[in-house]
């Protein structure tokens, strides 16, 4: 069949003083009407940037360099940009990751879809109307009316990125480029756009080139496989052969990476518990008293962390787990029920003698050091707020370096010197600094690459059994907590639906909900084929 | 540095700048008497004598004298000025932002008080009740311009507080007083910086007004002062209140274009223009 999109060595050019000279370097890449391909990668790996050069959508300073872009028989690269405005949209739909930025908080939904056809047909005010309910319906919005009257800031995460494909499909182009649309959305949410995506381009014949970074998301809907690295297209081929099947290293060490949905090998586990929340809950109160709202982001929540062990903490946004964790550290102070560390009320413990005995790793690692620190003070900051004279607490610092894996020297740089994965050891080394006995993690892996999660995660195994650490590991990724946690609590809407040994949770979820979130996790029938060998990562270890 | 002398309005600002600071350098030795006084005929026009290359004013002193010592009380007023209203301002906002609930309410509502009073009035008002030699009319000028400080910063530091940067240190064990003074406000000191150079602006324009009004120290070779004085000859002798009029222009236009330079050069987000 003959395509309906087709790359043809395309470069393009980043402005000098970046880190390489081609974002992207001689791809070739082409889709047929009906087909999804997935070009997958991590990030910094020009995925989206060859997406946008496909529309001619780069970012100010980055040239296309050469190579050409047909559509249709049609070259884009040589079309003025009066004529390329007539193909987005019309010929060419796009979805964005971030549907919130992508729509305007300012217009009705209605309107935003309407704009389409106002700017490339005629069709009168009535008969635009029409189209525009009969899209918000196929992309399965319940009440298209009412939807259509909303705001984006009323509608959900998953409602607006189906505005945003609604958008995108309203003049039903040939092709539809995805950039990451899944991203940002819970798994049971992100399950339903895929599946509409999939549904979509049956019914229309569309070509769809699906950028992603998720292997899981790649077994869920990909016709087609390209893995790029370093702005080179590395491996191309059917999914089935590129999933099972990878040739090239860096595509097998990246499956390799990926956690299969699966207990990780049972480990002993102590009776003696360390850590107990008892009947926690917390409530916020927003409004005013006439619309008041109240949120019961915690309710009446009861777990045990047993001493050595590693608790996950699963579930959506909204569920709570955050609150939980702030909860354990004292950021948060429960409205009721009691928090016990190794048998003590931690509000009977003194706040800073709580934090030699509990730490915590935040998620966003680019956030969570201060960026005006070196390093190695960022480190030495918990012992000599809590008396160690500076000389020592720095050599110690040093020594945390060490445990975590960077080079001691790195002490004397400043934060943003570090990739996201060094960052997240750096504030691990931190958390350490103070010797706690409990760890909790806030999503520590959730903003990495998967090989840089896969280090962070080996990395945190490691050093639990070095160290004997107790830990809570919250994660809304039932892939990773599967990797690492001996036991797993299930939460939605503030209240634990399901907590047990992780292989029963996983392998024999009781709980309707745990069901439908396993259900949900893409690449759920895929499982990573393990004969891959990971070779060294040498790349993305730095 | 370099990459605030890469724009021009920067690079002019700057060299203003040096060029006034300068010229308070150079007046000790330049004119090493006192400017205020009596140095010969009253009125001389400038270029007409040249000992006196900028004129007499009315009263016979050297008006080139007294613009090179103003430049020093300009200077002082304006620096201190701005010290003390940047230290109340910073001290408000960073409890009000950082705290929040009832400190903040209290501390805005004060601030806000101190807000919808016209400045130039209030510093009128403690001029009248403390006197006006130049160490109060320098501490008044400082207490009337600190609220939009205070605003900026509380602003800054709301926002600042509920990064995870923050929250990592009360996880440690910090106190508050050390994420205040060691975490947060290194991070809110950008925006307060510039701002500074508008908070010192202002305040050598409010010591020239108070000056003209002949509210300001009698005592002190400022420029307000030089002005006031030429308000009896602005007919005749227009020059007098002219030239130093000039140089306090120049002086305002350095520091809030060296204010917006420091602004471009700090904000990432514009840095690419």
């Amino acid at each position: 069949m003959t395509a309906a999109l087709s790359i043809e060595g395309l470069s393009v050019r980043l402005p000098p003083g970046a880190d390489r000279e081609f974002a992207v370097r001689d791809v070739s890449l082409a889709v047929t009407p009906g087909e999804v391909l997935c070009l997958v990668g991590e990030s910094g790996s020009g995925k989206s940037i060859t997406a946008s050069a496909v529309l001619r959508l780069l970012p100010p300073g980055v040239t296309v360099a050469g190579g050409r872009v047909m559509l249709g028989g049609e070259d884009l690269a040589a079309l003025s940009e009066s004529a390329m405005r007539r193909v987005r949209g019309a010929r060419i739909g796009m979805v964005f990751q971030e549907p919130m930025t992508a729509l305007n908080p300012l217009h009705r939904v209605g309107d935003q879809v309407a704009e389409t056809f106002r700017t490339h047909t005629r069709l009168g005010r009535a008969a635009i109307r029409q189209r525009v309910l009969v899209l918000l319906e196929q992309v399965g919005l319940p009440d298209p009316a009412a939807a259509a009257r909303a705001y984006v800031h009323q509608l959900s995460g998953g409602q607006r990125q189906r505005v945003g494909i609604a958008i995108a499909l309203a003049l039903e182009p040939a092709v539809l480029i995805a950039d990451e649309p899944t991203t940002a959305l819970d798994v049971t949410t992100q399950a339903g756009i895929l599946a509409l995506i999939d549904g979509l381009r049956r019914r229309l014949g569309m070509a769809v080139l699906f950028v992603t970074h998720d292997f899981g998301v790649v077994a869920e809907i990909a016709d087609r496989v390209a893995v790029t690295q370093h702005g080179v297209v590395v491996e191309q081929g059917r999914a089935a052969d590129v999933l099972n099947r990878p040739q090239h290293p860096y595509t097998r060490a990246l499956i390799a990476a990926v956690p299969p949905l699966a207990p990780a090998p049972k480990r002993p586990v102590s009776d003696e518990t360390i850590l107990a929340v008892e009947g926690v809950s917390k409530t916020y109160r927003t409004g005013a008293w006439r619309a008041r709202r109240v949120v019961h982001a915690l309710d009446r929540v009861s777990l045990a962390l047993p001493r050595g062990a590693t608790l996950g903490v699963v579930g959506e946004s909204g569920s709570g787990k955050s609150t939980l964790a702030r909860c354990l550290v004292r950021l948060l102070a429960p409205d009721a029920g009691r928090i016990k560390l190794e048998g003590e009320d931690i509000t009977a413990i003194p706040m800073r003698e709580a934090a030699r005995r509990i730490g915590m790793v935040f998620q966003d690692p680019y956030g969570s050091l201060n960026p005006r620190r070196r390093v190695g003070e960022l480190i030495a900051q918990g012992p000599m707020v809590h008396g160690m004279a500076r000389a020592p607490a720095m050599a110690r610092a040093r020594e945390l370096l060490a445990l975590v894996a960077l080079d001691p020297a790195s002490a004397d740089r400043f934060p943003h010197e570090f990739s996201g994965g060094q960052r997240q050891r750096i504030a691990l080394a931190r958390a350490l600094a103070l010797e706690p006995r409990v760890l909790v993690a806030d999503e520590p892996v959730s903003a990495l690459d998967v090989s840089v999660q896969a280090q962070v995660l080996a990395l945190l195994a490691d050093l639990r059994a070095r160290l004997g650490l107790s830990m809570v590991f919250v994660t809304h990724d039932l892939r990773v907590a599967g990797r690492i946690c001996d036991r797993i609590a299930v939460m939605k809407d503030g209240r634990v639906v399901e907590e047990g040994p992780a292989a029963d949770v996983l392998l024999h979820p009781r709980d309707s909900y745990t069901r439908a979130l396993l259900a949900s996790v893409p690449g759920r029938d895929w499982t990573p084929p393990l004969d891959a060998p990971a070779p060294a990562l040498t790349s993305s270890l730095s | 540095m370099i990459r605030l002398l890469r724009s021009w309005p920067a690079a002019i600002g700057l060299a203003l700048t040096l060029l006034v600071i300068a010229a308070a350098a150079a007046a000790g030795w330049l004119f090493p008497r006192d400017p205020l006084g009596l140095a010969g005929r009253p009125l001389i026009w400038p270029g007409d004598n040249p000992r006196f290359p900028l004129g007499t004013d009315n009263s016979g002193r050297d008006i080139a004298a007294q613009v090179f010592h103003g430049a020093r009380v300009s200077l002082a007023i304006g620096l201190s000025a701005t010290a003390i209203a940047l230290g109340i301002g910073t001290l408000v906002g960073a409890l009000a932002g950082y705290y929040r609930g009832a400190v903040d309410l209290v501390l805005m509502r004060i601030t806000e008080a101190f807000q919808t009073l016209p400045a130039f009035l209030l510093l009128l008002v403690l001029v009248a009740v403390f006197g006006g030699s130049i160490t109060t009319v320098t501490v008044a000028i400082g207490v009337v311009s600190w609220p939009a400080s205070a605003r900026l910063t509380r602003a800054e530091f709301l926002t600042l507080r509920e990064r995870e940067f923050v929250a990592s240190c009360r996880v440690l064990g910090m106190r508050d007083w050390q994420i205040m003074l060691g975490e947060i406000l290194p991070n809110a000191l950008p925006p307060l910086l510039v701002y500074a150079s508008v908070v010192m602006a202002g305040a050598i324009l409010l010591e020239s007004a108070l000056a003209f009004l002949g509210l300001s120290d009698p005592n002190v070779a400022s420029w307000g002062n030089l002005i006031g004085r030429g308000r009896g000859v602005l007919r005749t002798g227009w020059y007098v209140s002219a030239i130093p009029g000039i140089a306090i222009i120049v002086t305002v236009l350095a520091v809030s274009l060296l204010g917006q330079g420091l602004n471009d050069a700090l904000n990432p987000r514009l840095r690419r223009k």
